[in-house]
């Protein structure tokens, strides 16, 4: 057994296919009622650490456990106590929603007397209760989203591995479907969501950021951002172009880059730079409305961790 | 036609389908050398605009001009002019990188006289040097989106179509093809781009948000982020998170509430009010306030709160 608040452990989970090493040594834990992010861009290995945790993929090498079964020894006990989401969810299109969800609930094996009442109250925390005999196939992005999530809790995990459920869904949807992630959370289900979306990671109560089947960082987000070096500026300018080509190349200065109404970069000391950059802009003669420090992204942490190496790399 | 320098003009644009409105009277200009983004939720008429301004769909009335060109008229002309590049770009995988340019180039009617100095340019601007016998299929996905980005511009169009160009690529290639996509604007292409992405609208000098075929806010991040939303903005940390969520929803002056992490993001009315009155409130139903302090509006809340005003208004019987 495990240490009992950890309802997921990793520990060194590796995986290769052919010459690609999909998933390097990998270590983290989940704690129970936790929602947990699996972050980085396509390729990074989200996917394959979460097929492994939901026992559908042998790892190479390293361990983990799931609501405290072995996923290399126990992979039909991992199965039998988890929800797993992959991003193409097995939704029926021309059943309905209300029959879908008794489809799941057959195939978990859930008594007739339960079923109703437990699709009932799904549905209705998804707020869809009033769309239970639409077919499934007539459902917005969103719908089809909370749908599969409904289906994929019809048996109550412990656990849910979640693989980019939020892909190709609106922010209203996005934020209706973070609303129910939370509400599971407070009722103890363990969650572990995968996103490209760097700025979705933030919702998470901790993340681990992927890059290259490798663990940059992992932490709470508020901690990962006070932990990073330097300050970000935004300058908010009518001719950003103008704004960039003057300030590159002052010492203090990195990581320049052009937004839609003026331009991001990090200072190495903003006590000493935001009003440098002022005098400079102001000397030149190029229009700004401001400059001043913002709150880093999980993109500028991304960027400052990996820094110049690898990321347009073949 | 009103600017000179507008490089596309839409007016009083409708498009129905039998009963239904899925543009409902859009009006707007973009200007030569534009970043201009489309935001709305699924089905809210974003790619039948995209899809009206290249020519494929005739609109049911309303004035439509690309680049001076009449797209009821002239969509073959218009069609010529129109670069389209989508998150799911289709390049050839066992082809090499200048195959597919030299495929897409055929596609769009470069000639062979032509081909020669835009594969250099194509190659040049996508930063493709030395990897111009690759295979698709070796390339990394950096690499892989800035070659589709320059089969889309092979036959130097004037106004560019992005659908989602950045989604799931790692954020340095992300921050390199926004750099490019920015130097080619700057040299007078028109550049459109649909996402559901805040970080990828926050690239764009302006932002169209659409909803139920109309057009709901239109100008800068900057402006859309101060003069788009009621209200502002709080972050509060309270506990315990189940029950604060439902007291938060249910405090006079919010009218938003969002979880992340361990804390709350609540859109409220008036901050001075909600900064004087939360503490009491929360405290007075039993529940422990840690910070509550004002934070800057993203352009995901603005979305929010506009999308789901106009859905509130739409749901009024008419």
């Amino acid at each position: 057994m495990v240490e009992l608040s950890a309802a997921i452990t990793v520990d060194g989970l590796t995986k290769q296919f052919a010459d690609v090493i999909a998933v390097d040594g990998l270590r983290f834990s989940v704690a129970a009622g936790e929602i947990f992010c699996l972050v980085g861009p396509d390729g990074a290995g989200k996917t394959t650490t979460m097929r492994m945790l939901a026992g559908v993929m042998a790892p190479d090498a390293g361990s983990a456990t799931v609501a405290g079964y072995d996923v290399v020894r126990d992979p039909e006990g991992v199965k039998n106590h988890i929800s797993y989401m992959p991003q193409r969810f097995g939704l029926y299109e021309e059943l309905t929603v209300g029959e879908n969800i008794r489809f799941y609930a057959d195939l978990f094996g859930i008594a007739r007397r339960e079923r109703e009442a437990r699709a009932a109250q799904l549905l209705a925390a998804a707020g869809m209760a009033r769309f239970h005999d639409r077919l499934a196939g007539q459902l917005s992005g969103g719908m089809k989203q909370k749908l599969g999530l409904s289906c994929a809790l019809i048996h109550t995990p412990r656990v849910l591995l979640l693989d980019e459920p939020t892909t190709g869904v609106d922010p209203v949807s996005r934020r209706d479907f973070w609303r129910i992630l939370y509400r599971l959370a407070t009722e103890g289900v363990t969650v572990l969501a995968s996103t490209a979306y760097l700025d979705e990671a933030e919702r998470c109560h901790r993340l681990a950021l992927l890059h290259q089947g490798r663990l940059l960082l992992c932490d709470a987000p508020a901690r990962l951002k006070a932990s990073m070096p330097g300050a970000v500026v935004a300058v908010t300018a009518p001719t950003p172009a103008a704004v960039r080509d003057e300030i590159q190349g002052m010492p203090g200065v990195s990581s320049i880059l052009v937004v839609g109404d003026g331009v991001h970069l990090v200072v190495d000391d903003a006590e000493r730079l935001l009003p440098a950059i002022r005098g400079r802009l102001r000397a030149a003669a190029i229009p700004f409305s401001e400059v001043v420090r913002v709150a880093p992204t999980i993109e500028d942490l991304f960027v400052a961790s990996v820094g110049g190496q690898g990321g347009g790399a073949p | 036609m009103s600017d000179p320098a507008a490089a596309v003009v839409v007016q009083g644009l409708v498009k129905r389908f039998g009963t239904f409105t899925a543009v409902d009277h859009v009006s707007f200009d973009a200007r030569r050398g534009e970043v201009l983004g489309f935001l709305g939720p699924n089905g809210a008429g974003k790619s039948t605009i995209i899809r009206i301004l290249c020519g494929l769909l005739h609109p049911t009335s309303g004035d439509v001009f690309v680049g001076g060109l009449d797209v009821t008229r002239q969509p073959e002309a218009v069609r010529a002019q129109i670069g389209y590049m989508s998150q799911r770009f289709s390049l050839y995988n066992d082809l090499t990188a200048v195959e597919n340019l030299r495929f897409f180039g055929g596609l769009y009617g470069v000639t062979a006289a032509e081909f020669g100095p835009r594969l250099r340019w194509a190659i040049e601007m996508s930063g493709l040097a030395g990897r111009e016998t690759a295979l698709v299929a070796t390339l990394a996905g950096g690499w892989k989106q800035r070659l589709a980005l320059g089969c889309a511009v092979l036959h130097q169009p004037s106004i560019l179509f992005l659908d989602e160009p950045t989604s799931g690529v790692d954020p340095i290639s992300r921050r390199q093809f926004w750099d490019l996509i920015h130097r080619m604007a700057a040299t007078g292409v028109t550049v459109f781009v649909s996402t559901h992405y805040m970080d990828e609208a926050e690239y764009c000098n302006r932002l169209a948000l659409v909803d139920r075929g109309r057009l709901v806010a239109l100008g800068t991040p900057t402006e859309l982020k101060r003069t788009a939303m009621t209200g502002g903005l709080l972050l509060v940390e309270c506990e315990p998170l189940g029950e604060a969520l439902v007291a938060l929803e249910q405090a006079p002056g919010v009218l938003e509430v969002a979880i992340f992490g361990d804390a709350f993001h609540v859109t409220v009315l008036a901050v001075e009010a909600a900064l004087r009155e939360l503490p009491r409130y929360l405290g007075a139903r039993g529940l422990r306030c840690g910070r509550i302090t004002p934070i800057p509006l993203s352009l995901e809340d603005v979305f929010v709160q506009k999308v789901e005003r106009d859905a509130a208004a739409g749901a009024t019987p008419s």
